[in-house]
């Protein structure tokens, strides 16, 4: 039981971790400093969230490691994340897509976290949904302006839909670490989660006058470890320092 | 309001520390809209705890006075310090005066 909840706290923690490191590339080339701000600020939600749940991964673990050795010195297949939040940025309606996508995940998930027989799951849960409910509120409101914008704005909101709508798959994906946790009361059923997505995705794409992608192809295998080749570039940007120095401390 | 038309609006920010004290003016920014402005606002200056509250004004509704005329609108006051309430003696333990 032990590993299926060190797996499971990993897979939460490199969603945020990955995405939080995605978010922070805008930071000084975002689109206007105001959004260069709220992005900051969402990475940093993100990479919080993210500390807590390495950290007590390395105490479910038991041997020795903290959240430094875990995001630093772990290697690409090591990773749990799904492949949506390792998606390149693209142009600014592929960032809010991509978070869109994960922030109507990542509320429901929150909120059903802090119901979770891990106290200490749910704890770091309920810290985090009234950051998720922002992040749901922002990523959809650009979605809105983008969708029922221009033409131009329009299409490529569309576009990054349809594009990155075969990563969704992921985030619902179950297997024997999934199944194990929700029997032990520990993590949620993932059905209601997606009925909040659905509701949450078809709420918002119908105001911002989009599609909704069919459920075609579905890539997956991120939980397992088996990543796109986006992520190989992230770890090396986020690991250099540590693997080049080792132990160092600033 | 900007003349350029990629320029968005200019927005002025008050923030209200906390309840029952005044909003401040605390700075400006830009953004298309009053729910834009207000999630902007949020963004850049309450990051650090600074407030529980916040108002937006469009900073072309605001109108102000003009700098040429500070002389003759705020120098008059200047020689009549009996305008100031410091010529009373203060009841013992009054607060808040």
């Amino acid at each position: 039981m032990s590993n299926a909840l060190f797996q499971y706290t990993i897979r939460l923690a490199d969603d945020l971790l990955i995405l939080s490191h995605r978010l922070s590339e805008w930071c000084g080339h975002g689109p206007i400093l105001e959004e260069d701000i709220a992005l900051t600020n969402r990475a940093l939600d993100h990479i919080g969230e993210a500390r807590n749940l390495l950290t007590y991964a390395g105490q479910v673990e038991g041997k020795g490691r903290d959240e430094d050795a875990l995001a630093y010195l772990r290697n690409e297949r090591q990773y749990l994340n799904t492949k949506l939040v390792e998606q390149p940025n693209g142009d600014y309606a592929h960032t809010i897509v991509r978070s869109f996508l994960f922030d109507a995940y990542h509320l429901p998930l929150a909120e059903a976290l802090t119901k979770s027989t891990d106290a200490q799951l749910a704890a770091i849960a309920a810290k985090a949904v009234k950051e998720a409910q922002y992040h749901v509120k922002h990523s959809s409101d650009w979605l809105v302006r983008f969708g029922d914008g221009t033409e131009e704005s329009h299409r490529r909101a569309q576009k990054a839909l349809d594009d990155l709508w075969t990563f969704t798959g992921d985030l619902f994906a179950q297997d024997e670490v999934q199944q194990q946790l929700v029997k032990a009361g520990i993590a949620p059923d993932l059905t209601p989660i997606k009925t909040a997505f659905d509701a949450t995705v078809d709420k918002v794409l119908k105001e911002a006058t989009l599609k909704r992608p069919v459920d075609g192809f579905m890539a997956s295998g991120g939980r397992q470890g088996r990543h796109s080749e986006h992520l190989g570039y992230i770890l090396a940007d986020m690991q250099y320092l540590q693997r080049a120095y080792p132990g160092a401390e600033w | 309001m900007s003349d350029n038309k990629n320029n968005w609006p200019l927005w002025e920010v008050f923030i209200q520390s906390k309840r029952g004290l005044e909003h401040k003016h605390v700075g400006s920014l830009h953004a298309a809209d009053a729910q834009m402005a207000i999630e902007n606002a949020r963004d850049v200056y309450t990051r650090r705890q600074e407030g529980q509250s916040i108002w937006v004004v469009p900073a072309a509704a605001i109108s102000a006075s003009q700098p040429e005329d500070a002389a003759m609108l705020f120098d008059p006051a200047d020689d009549k310090t009996y305008r100031h309430p410091t010529f009373y003696t203060m009841p013992e333990g009054a607060k808040y005066i």
